[in-house]
């Protein structure tokens, strides 16, 4: 499949520029979907907010707008600001939501590369944009920012341990680490003996799954856990000094990594790209697998702005607390009861 | 008075400090000066808090103000007295109305008028009013500063329907400058007494969205409580007063223990206190008297009395030799006017006592120890605008 697009044979070189100039224009796209159906429209319902409403018919156009306001700004450098390291800094976040990409199928046929490790890889890539926040933070030179890029550092590394703890369930459940394996285990599976219906394994990894929300929410400092960029105490903190294209890059890194995380979760606990009734290898779910898939994400990233808009936020030890000392032994307590339950069954 | 507080805080800090040298000297940390504002979000203005930090948790801050300063104590000196009702409606300028009161009611004193039952019933009514508009702008930016975003949305729209009332008698949102020496400028107009029921009501749905959406969160309790204890005494003796006195545990409300002039007394109303000290009570005060202030809107339209809304006072207004004090329990705790005359056309010197000053000057001492978060923390829930701390 790998030198194959299409029925059309192509070079390894030509498939891989395809590919990464695919996922490339799929990281703006699914950071403008998700900033305008949730950003923009749920928000102004929720919040009664008239300003989302009024470029174009209910609002369609204020995205195009942020858009040009943010192009037309100054690209401003602090006086003392390390110039390389804070050019740079945005791009490692978005790099770190491209790898994340490279792994999530959206059909039997759709995806950009299945590894053997896949699960895992998207975990080890994710904490990439640790570094390029540390690097914000650092290079901005402002004390606030450095603030930001530190608090940034510790809730990251803090959240990553539940984050992989919570996916050690899935992965004994299904018996692998490829994300292609898990949604073929999830749609053999069989629930109350209708075996078309599958298993997506939220049924029986709901702990997993909540755990798994909370890391997120936590990886993508997004309230409750916004404290690297808490606005009304540091002012924004790694982001404070950056303006224009190089603040929408670490927009969209954020937004496209909602996006990608909410795919995974999809993907390992509501069954990816399956849609039950169907055969796992049939063609028809490489048109609708995607679909399937979208609608998905949509629900999961609900789950995830729905907090976003409802939540005051943790304070840096309490939200260190709750990591290390009840999210990690919870899911631990996940991981041997799921272990048990799969030698007893 | 002031010797006897045990500074528990600091005590506790010093303590933990000296623990933590013991076992950590080769990875001690320079302390490092943050300065917040004078622009800073959370300051609401240009006030500027300079902490000391030693990683997130501060040593020392002290409030440095001053960069609004308008003069207004000055500025009396050289205007008529009803020209001084269009400058000090600014002082506090979400609670306006509220300002021009205690002002108004010292220069009747010195006069020796009195404003007719009327004027005197429809002052407490928009006094009450500009209350309920400046304590929901609280009770939702208490939510921004501790990172959610929704109340503060929920509070200015509701907000305005209580300021389209204010607005609707006194045709001022923000500067009313709506009362006079003797009495008021206009009369209600048409069916305002039914329009304002109606949006205390929408005050009342207000206080319970808080409730469910603030109060009820887990988050939000673990932020604020304990956080920023202020002790009764230590309270009293930095002079702090209203809601932040109230959750202190101090029941003095100068409406119920001090009337002047104006119809409380008239209606069946409760003050509240917290016995806790902390931010969670000082929100949680604020938040019952919003209702209560509904409730007594509610029942002075009841029972406006008939008549004048002026009492009889000359065109040209010279106030007679000799001073007065007249304070009020404003928005923001207790706010007085000390009026000295000397029998001329303007005041011969005006001291303004205003809450935000006294109220902040706590800040040093209740930040010992705290982490930067809660800096935050303590100073929304301490309540200041910036214009009634510069005058």
């Amino acid at each position: 499949m790998s030198s194959s697009l299409l029925a059309i044979d192509l070079a390894y070189w030509q498939v891989t520029t395809i590919k990464v100039i695919i996922v490339l224009s799929f990281i703006p796209l699914s950071a403008l979907i998700l900033g305008y159906v949730f950003l923009l429209k749920m928000m102004s319902h929720m919040q009664s907010r008239l300003g989302p409403m009024e470029a174009g018919p209910h609002g369609v156009l204020q995205l195009v707008a942020d858009g040009v306001k943010f192009i037309q700004k100054e690209d401003i450098f602090p006086d003392k600001a390390d110039r390389f390291v804070f050019a740079i800094a945005p791009l490692v976040v978005v790099l770190s939501t491209f790898l994340l990409f490279v792994v999530v199928p959206a059909g039997p046929d759709i995806y950009v590369e299945s590894l053997d490790t896949g699960i895992f890889f998207a975990l080890a890539v994710s904490s990439l944009s640790v570094v390029g926040i540390l690097m914000a933070g650092w290079a901005s030179a402002n004390k606030y920012s450095l603030m930001g890029g530190l608090r940034a550092a510790g809730q990251l590394i803090a959240y990553e341990l539940p984050l992989v703890l919570a996916v050690v369930g899935v992965v004994i459940q299904a018996g692998t680490l490829n994300l292609q394996g898990i949604v073929a285990a999830q749609a053999n599976g069989s629930m109350f003996g209708f075996d078309f219906l599958g298993n997506p394994f939220i049924i029986t990894q709901f702990i997993g799954f909540a755990i798994f929300l909370i890391a997120v929410q936590a990886e993508l400092t997004q309230t409750p856990f916004d404290m690297p960029v808490a606005e009304s105490e540091i002012v924004g903190g790694y982001q404070v000094e950056y303006t224009g294209f190089r603040f929408l890059f670490f927009f969209i890194g954020e937004f496209g990594t909602a996006f990608a995380f909410a795919a995974i979760a999809a993907t390992l606990f509501l069954g990816g790209w399956w849609l039950p009734g169907f055969d796992l290898d049939s063609n028809f779910l490489n048109v609708l697998g995607p679909l399937v898939l979208f609608a998905k994400v949509m629900l999961v990233a609900f789950f995830i702005f729905w907090f976003r808009f409802t939540y005051p936020r943790f304070r840096e030890d309490q939200l260190q607390k709750f990591a290390w000392k009840f999210l990690i032994p919870l899911a631990l307590l996940n991981i041997a009861a799921t272990g048990i339950l799969k030698v007893a069954f | 008075m002031v010797t006897a507080i045990t500074d528990r805080q600091q005590l506790a800090y010093i303590a933990g400090q000296a623990a933590d040298a013991r076992v950590n000297v080769e990875i001690e940390t320079e302390g490092m000066t943050l300065n917040m504002g004078p622009q800073h979000p959370a300051t609401h203005g240009t006030l500027r808090i300079v902490a000391k930090l030693d990683g997130e948790q501060v040593i020392e801050a002290a409030p440095i103000m001053g960069y609004m300063h308008r003069g207004y104590e000055k500025l009396t000196e050289v205007r008529s007295y009803p020209q001084v009702t269009t400058l000090i409606n600014r002082i506090d300028w979400l609670g306006s109305f509220a300002n021009e009161v205690p002002f108004i009611l010292a220069a009747e004193k010195l006069m020796e008028v009195e404003a007719p039952p009327r004027a005197q019933w429809i002052r407490t009514v928009l006094f009450e009013l500009s209350r309920i508009s400046n304590v929901m702008l609280f009770l939702g930016d208490m939510g921004v500063q501790l990172g959610a975003l929704t109340p503060v949305f929920f509070a200015f729209r509701d907000r305005e329907h209580v300021l389209n009332q204010i607005e609707s008698v006194t045709g001022g949102r923000f500067h009313p400058n709506f009362d006079r020496i003797g009495g008021l400028k206009d009369d209600l107009p048409k069916g305002w007494i039914e329009d304002t029921k109606a949006v205390m009501e929408k005050v009342r749905t207000f206080c319970d969205e808080m409730e469910d959406l603030i109060m009820g969160n887990e988050i939000f309790e673990a932020r604020t409580r304990g956080i920023g204890v202020i002790p009764a005494d230590v309270a009293l003796s930095y002079g702090m007063s209203g809601a932040n006195l109230r959750a202190s545990g101090v029941d003095w409300d100068l409406r119920r223990d001090r009337p002047v002039g104006l119809a409380w007394d008239e209606v069946d109303w409760k003050v509240w206190t917290h016995p806790d000290g902390d931010s969670f009570a000082r929100y949680w005060v604020r938040l019952q008297e919003t209702r209560e202030a509904s409730r007594i809107v509610d029942q002075l339209l009841d029972g406006i009395p008939a008549g004048p809304i002026m009492a009889k006072v000359p065109r040209i207004i010279k106030v007679p030799a000799g001073e007065a004090y007249v304070a009020t329990e404003n928005p923001l705790g207790q706010m007085g006017y000390y009026v000295v005359s000397k029998g001329d056309l303007v005041p011969f010197r005006v001291k303004i006592r205003s809450a935000s000053f006294n109220n902040i000057s706590i800040v040093p001492w209740v930040m010992k120890g705290v982490y930067v978060p809660d800096v935050i923390t303590i100073l929304a829930s301490l309540y200041f605008i910036l214009g009634d701390i510069d005058r």
